[in-house]
């Protein structure tokens, strides 16, 4: 349902901030997953610190989009697509915020691992997993922020390909722990990493959820056992 | 992979014996202009329905169609059916003054007779020939304040005027003076406009309260209230009924594009 401009002018204000701080905060947690992912393979100290100390800005944007959110539902009493826009926004900062801490996560192993000892495919592991949450990361921000339904959609589906990346990385570890028990320290940080960016690809589903209950007010659910996207 | 449609829950349809009043095709005329054109709408019994819509939609029109109010108006004329009961109001052996005790109207500016407080509630009951003993009067009188949510707060001055109370105190007088005459339906017209939060929470919690005993019709330009209070809203643009539906499914997921726009408060 295309939306016409609010008669008041301040309030279509508002719901445009809420809608441009989303996206930036979503900006904000693609940069810190990249930088956590590259921090991790390169072994970079440095940016792993500047990784985890930036996740600051993004709680502070989490904390930014909760009052204005809050502040809009007391002042303007908002109905319809502007409740599910605000409650929605509300959710997917939620998410945002979620994922950024799981980019901290990562940059803080990086100091827990021995780069000298862990083989360069096992990192490819983790990158190709990075690179695949990252993509569904972005796509459910496009989605929120363009209000595309099919697009969210794709994005619920796509989880499983997260999933079958991380079950096979865990097999993969195991194996390389079973060849050598020294390997066993490297390959659990690792594979908890693996784990961190499985479920940041979680709370992207979550956010693809949210921008199709904001786009249809309908509830999307996506069924593990069926694996079929489902309309509640 | 598809997306299973199919799983959606039908909407639950009234079943047709707890309809109470229906309007079908009601179109209605001042003169050459037509304010109404051609409304279906069920008015479920035991339900709070809320009429929404901008100034001169035609909510107002189709409110007064129920009990014939628009009777009074001499270049008005309503066309299609309206039902109490499956019995059409606007039949020749209608006898209007019944009609209207059994569905009944609150306006919008608490309306009190120059009389008392209990002579206010009393008229009704009197004029319709309900009682036969003042005992009895007075038990409908106390009954019908209590269940307005005003006799703690008059039970010691019944004989003072009733134009002599606030405006929240007023409107409550007025329910208390429609529901007296036991009236199936009661007919809301913009009841609140005219006071202040407090006694507006008060009659929207009257409102809950009614609607076990009775079927309400409310029109109102608040859209919280609208929400608060009904279980089922219908939106009017232009004279005619845009969308009806549950009251959460309107406030929430409106249908149509032109519902949005007036709830969201948006330009059509």
């Amino acid at each position: 349902m295309a939306s016409n401009e609010h008669i008041v002018s301040s309030y279509e204000d508002e719901l445009t901030e809420l809608t441009r701080a989303i996206s930036e905060m979503g900006g904000m947690v693609e940069v810190a997953i990249t930088n956590a992912t590259q921090a991790l393979i390169r072994v970079d100290h440095e940016l792993a610190k500047e990784t985890a100390k930036a996740d600051k800005a993004v709680d502070d944007m989490q904390r930014y989009i909760d009052e204005s959110a809050v502040s809009m539902i007391a002042r303007r009493q908002p109905m319809a697509a502007d409740l599910r826009h605000i409650v929605s926004a509300i959710h997917v900062a939620n998410d945002l915020e979620r994922i950024g801490d799981i980019a901290k996560n990562l940059a803080r192993r990086v100091k827990h691992i021995d780069s000298q000892r862990v083989s360069k495919q096992l990192y490819s592991g983790i990158r190709h997993m990075s690179d695949l949450t990252l993509g569904q990361i972005k796509r459910s921000i496009d989605s929120f922020t363009t209000r595309n339904a099919d697009i969210a959609i794709d994005v619920c589906r796509r989880d499983d390909e997260v999933d079958a990346l991380y079950v096979s990385l865990f097999r993969e570890f195991l194996t390389y722990m079973m060849e050598d028990p020294r390997n066993i320290t490297d390959c659990t940080h690792l594979l908890f990493c693996a784990k961190n960016l499985e479920r940041a690809g979680d709370h992207a589903t979550n956010i693809a959820e949210a921008a199709y209950y904001l786009k249809t007010g309908e509830n999307l659910y996506y069924d593990i056992e069926s694996g079929k996207v489902q309309l509640s | 992979m598809s997306v299973a449609t199919d799983l959606k829950q039908p909407e639950a349809q009234p079943s047709p014996e707890s309809v109470k009043m229906a309007g079908r095709n009601v179109s209605v005329f001042y003169g050459e202009k037509q304010a109404l054109f051609d409304v279906d709408l069920d008015i479920v019994e035991n339900q709070v329905v809320s009429l929404i819509g901008p100034s001169g939609c035609g909510k107002s029109t189709f409110l007064r169609c129920l009990n014939r109010m628009n009777d009074t108006i001499d270049i008005c004329r309503v066309g299609g059916e309206i039902t109490l009961d499956g019995q059409d109001i606007y039949d020749k052996a209608i006898d209007v003054v019944e009609l209207r005790a059994r569905v009944g109207m609150v306006f919008q500016k608490p309306n009190p007779f120059p009389k008392s407080i209990y002579e206010n509630v009393a008229y009704g009951p009197r004029i319709h020939g309900m009682t036969s003993t003042k005992d009895e009067l007075d038990e409908i009188v106390t009954t019908s304040l209590r269940r307005a949510g005003l006799w703690e707060e008059v039970k010691d001055r019944l004989d003072q005027p009733g134009t002599g109370l606030s405006g929240g105190q007023q409107q409550r007088l007025c329910i208390a003076r429609a529901i007296a005459t036991k009236p199936e339906v009661l007919l809301m017209d913009e009841p609140c406009s005219a006071l202040d939060p407090i006694a507006t929470a008060i009659i929207e919690e009257l409102i809950d309260e009614l609607r076990e005993r009775f079927t309400i019709v409310i029109v109102t330009h608040s859209m919280q209230q609208a929400a608060r209070v009904s279980q089922k809203t219908a939106f009017f643009h232009l004279g005619k009924l845009i969308e009806e539906g549950p009251t959460e499914q309107i406030f929430t997921n409106p249908h149509h594009q032109k519902t949005q726009d007036y709830i969201t408060g948006r330009i059509g």
